[in-house]
């Protein structure tokens, strides 16, 4: 275990597991501002060898969106929508962290039996970014306010983009960037929506959506 | 000259003798930053020797169970200050394995507090127990999995060498295993000395109190055992967490000693700081925390069995 790439990986789990617990929303947005920060670390990070301007940029534009842009713009909505805390979760809070320790669990034991083409920069690596996308997946299927799922996308696409910079590597920056903004996308319609949401029914809570249907008089 | 024999006897006397300074250090720094002067640094000393000095009160309803408590509580821990090593030298005692066995004697020491607190009959000192078990329970595991993940990166099941192993080399490779160790172990710390975020040693309101409900009924020499009991409890957890933040083992032993109790000092400090900048969370959100601490030595071991 080295370096920084070693601790941007713990860091990038530190963070997701302390999502899995939290209830308030302001102190989600600040977690997955962070890793967003913690992304852009690794991304300079990951291969020193080849640093280049490309990647600096890169991770720029990674700190710029995910770590500024998107909470700012998520913290708009939620100012705007009034909620302060995610009240009620599919599965409680103490039950999430208990979860992610077991899909760390089987993030490790999976990645130990995949087969990759190349090897990846750390051995962490690949049990970090299953890991992520799951905690992700696990977020965006248990949490009930439309913020959280927000949010909890944006941990998913970090999970993916975890594994894409230390596994393959020189993936074309044009590729890159077209990700990014497929997520900046994403995010913006989401906050629209999320404050549309908010104004027709006074709440985010998309469960609730389950239940529309077409007034019949 | 000093033969390592005697070196791990004096290692064995140092805790005796100045665990409840940690105590007023807490206090004094609690005092200074709510801008008090605060009591002088020797008050637990006058104070144990005022309770020593004192008959003890028995209520009819209790049994030898209750007047054993303190006694076997406090003949617990100091058993238990025997198996950490303070300073760089080993301990008095050791063999492979006794993690184990350190972790149990504490476990003794809260039993008999609580089976005491129990042979009362007072349905309030039974919910203070019973907050501790809750609590303590949660601690422990996180407890054993940070001693463990520490066990599989130096390769031994003893604390002594546990602790001879973990230097600053170690730091360089695995700073990440050994932060996190350290964070689970500051909780662990917190839960089991009844200390902020967890308990308030210092309250008296009978409704939030989870520790100090327990030992209100012991008094005289009683009370005196169990915060003896507790100071050297303070002691020796700290010891762990320090052994393993402060990795100098300069090979002199009285600069390793000193440099010990610099740390335990520190983190008497930093406790006192904790103390005075946070609330004490609300009971639910206490399993959080610890859950919080075991799930932080899980990844520490899950990051060394990888």
């Amino acid at each position: 275990m080295t370096g920084w790439v070693d601790t941007a990986l713990v860091l990038l789990t530190l963070t997701s597991l302390l999502l899995l617990g939290s209830s308030r929303l302001t102190r989600c947005i600040r977690i997955v501002a962070f890793q967003g920060v913690v992304l852009g670390v690794l991304t300079v990070t990951a291969r020193p060898t080849e640093l280049s301007l490309r990647i600096l940029m890169l991770a720029a534009a990674i700190v710029g969106l995910k770590g500024v842009t998107f909470p700012w713009l998520l913290s708009r909505v939620l100012r705007d929508a009034a909620v302060r805390r995610e009240v009620d979760p599919v599965v409680g809070y103490i039950g999430s962290l208990l979860l992610g320790t077991l899909m760390l669990a089987v993030s490790f034991w999976l990645s130990a039996r995949l087969p990759l083409p190349m090897p990846a920069i750390s051995g962490l690596l690949v049990p970090v970014a299953l890991f992520t996308t799951l905690a992700g997946l696990f977020l965006i299927v248990t949490r009930r306010t439309a913020l959280t799922q927000v949010l909890a996308y944006l941990v998913l696409e970090n999970g993916i983009y975890v594994f894409g910079v230390g596994v393959v590597q020189g993936t074309p920056m044009l590729v890159e960037l077209g990700v990014l903004l497929d997520v900046f996308v994403v995010v913006f319609v989401m906050g629209i929506a999320i404050f549309h949401i908010n104004r027709e029914f006074d709440h985010i809570d998309t469960d609730q959506l389950t239940a529309l249907k077409d007034w019949t008089a | 000259m000093i033969t390592a024999l005697s070196h791990s006897f004096l290692h064995m006397l140092l805790p005796l003798a100045l665990a409840p300074l940690l105590l007023s250090v807490i206090n004094r720094t609690k005092a200074i930053v709510a801008g008090r002067n605060g009591q002088v640094l020797l008050q637990p000393y006058y104070d144990l020797a005022k309770l020593l000095r004192k008959g003890a009160v028995y209520s009819h309803t209790t049994t030898w169970v209750f007047r054993a408590g303190p006694v076997v509580g406090l003949a617990a821990v100091i058993v238990a200050t025997t198996l950490v090593p303070f300073g760089g030298a080993s301990a008095a005692v050791s063999f492979a394995g006794d993690l184990i066995l350190f972790a149990y004697l504490l476990g003794l020491l809260r039993f008999v507090t609580v089976i005491a607190a129990l042979d009362t009959g007072s349905s309030f000192e039974g919910m203070g127990a019973s907050r501790e078990v809750t609590f303590s329970a949660l601690a422990e595991p996180a407890l054993l999995l940070a001693l463990a993940a520490v066990a599989r990166q130096t390769g031994s099941l003893s604390l002594t060498t546990m602790y001879a192993g973990v230097t600053g080399a170690t730091w360089t490779h695995a700073a990440p295993v050994f932060a996190l160790v350290a964070g689970a172990l500051m909780v662990v710390f917190l839960t089991e000395n009844a200390r902020m975020p967890v308990d308030d040693p210092t309250t008296h309101l009978e409704l939030t109190m989870i520790h100090e409900v327990m030992v209100l009924d012991h008094s005289g020499p009683d009370l005196a055992f169990i915060v003896y009991g507790s100071a050297l409890k303070l002691w020796v957890l700290g010891v762990l967490l320090v052994g393993l933040v402060v990795p100098i083992h300069s090979g002199n032993a009285w600069a390793d000693s000193i440099v010990g109790f610099a740390g335990l000092l520190g983190l008497a400090v930093v406790t006192g700081i904790i103390e005075s900048s946070m609330a004490r969370w609300r009971l639910t959100r206490v399993p959080q925390l610890l859950v919080g601490a075991c799930v932080l030595s899980t990844l520490a071991l899950v990051l060394m069995l990888r």
